[in-house]
């Protein structure tokens, strides 16, 4: 599936990168910790998180995940909004808690694949 | 761009890493990450010589004044050697067990101090040393083989 579906069927709001939504998605990563993503995510999903700062730009960077869905109705900093423009890293933003996201992911189908 | 490393020739770099400047953080392991896809390092390597790099550039930021990463790329082999100024690691082998971390409840906060960024870097790298002197400052040098 790719990541605009998944951002019109959960009603994800975009806040940077919408010119990346044509992105495969294939699977999935939830976790607040960075260096957690950094070792278990793979390249392509989707992480799922409430961390808000710049240096999560970075960790999708470093994976090649394929956005970052920030949870719990919070909003990213100013300088991850610039950072993530920059670098090409699509930001959404939702309301529901990350259980809720989660789940829905797994009914559209979107589950932890092990991408390579 | 062509490859350079066609040629016997290496490719050496170095970038500065400034203590507690989270605005910059991870900008030396991005540039490091361009160079390498532009010099047609393969995707795999490339993830696993930035998720190190990563890693070892946040530590500098967390826990030192200040750094430098360079980096060399031969034919068969990327080294990274990633050293800073700052208060050193006094007991290395705890330091590379899982779970163990010594940030702070801010720094925790922002999603680090997992203690799980040491061995990130021993799980990617095919060669790593450690070495580091309290008060002085930490050296980490790790290689992926290409
Ligand atoms: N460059 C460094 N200078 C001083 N101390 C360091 C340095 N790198 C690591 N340490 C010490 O080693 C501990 C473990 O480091 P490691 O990167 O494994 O985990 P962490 O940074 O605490 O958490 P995480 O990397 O998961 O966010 C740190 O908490 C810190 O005490
Ligand atoms: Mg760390």
């Amino acid at each position: 599936m790719i990541l605009k579906d998944v951002v019109e069927k959960l009603g994800l709001k975009e806040r940077t990168a919408s010119e990346k939504l044509a992105v495969e998605v294939n699977g999935g990563y939830a976790s607040d910790l960075l260096s957690d993503v950094l070792a278990n995510a793979q390249p392509g999903n989707l992480w799922v998180t409430l961390q808000v700062h710049q240096n999560v730009v970075g960790v999708a960077v470093v994976r090649e995940l394929a956005g970052i869905v920030i949870v719990n109705g919070r909003e990213p900093d100013e300088e991850t909004l610039k950072r993530a423009q920059e670098e090409g890293i699509p930001i959404m933003v939702t309301s529901l808690p990350t259980f809720d996201v989660v789940g829905r992911l797994y009914q559209l189908g979107v589950s932890r694949a092990p991408g390579r | 761009m062509r490859c350079p490393m066609a040629s016997e020739t290496s490719f050496q770099q170095e970038f500065a890493i400034e203590g507690g400047d989270f605005n910059n953080a991870g900008r030396a392991s991005s540039r490091l990450r361009n160079i390498l896809k532009q010099i047609g390092i393969s995707p795999l390597v490339i993830r696993r010589v930035s998720t190190a790099s990563y890693e070892a550039e946040m530590n500098v930021v967390l826990y030192a004044r200040r750094g430098t990463l360079s980096f060399m790329v031969t034919p068969e082999k990327i080294t990274i050697v990633v050293e800073d100024e700052g208060q050193g690691i006094a007991d290395i082998g705890l330091a590379m067990q899982e779970g163990y971390s010594t940030a702070s409840r801010e720094i925790r906060e922002m999603g680090f101090g997992a203690g799980m960024g040491l061995p990130n870097i021993k799980k990617n790298a095919d060669e790593l040393e450690i070495s580091s002197e309290v008060g002085l400052g930490t050296t980490v040098r790790f290689s992926v083989k290409i």
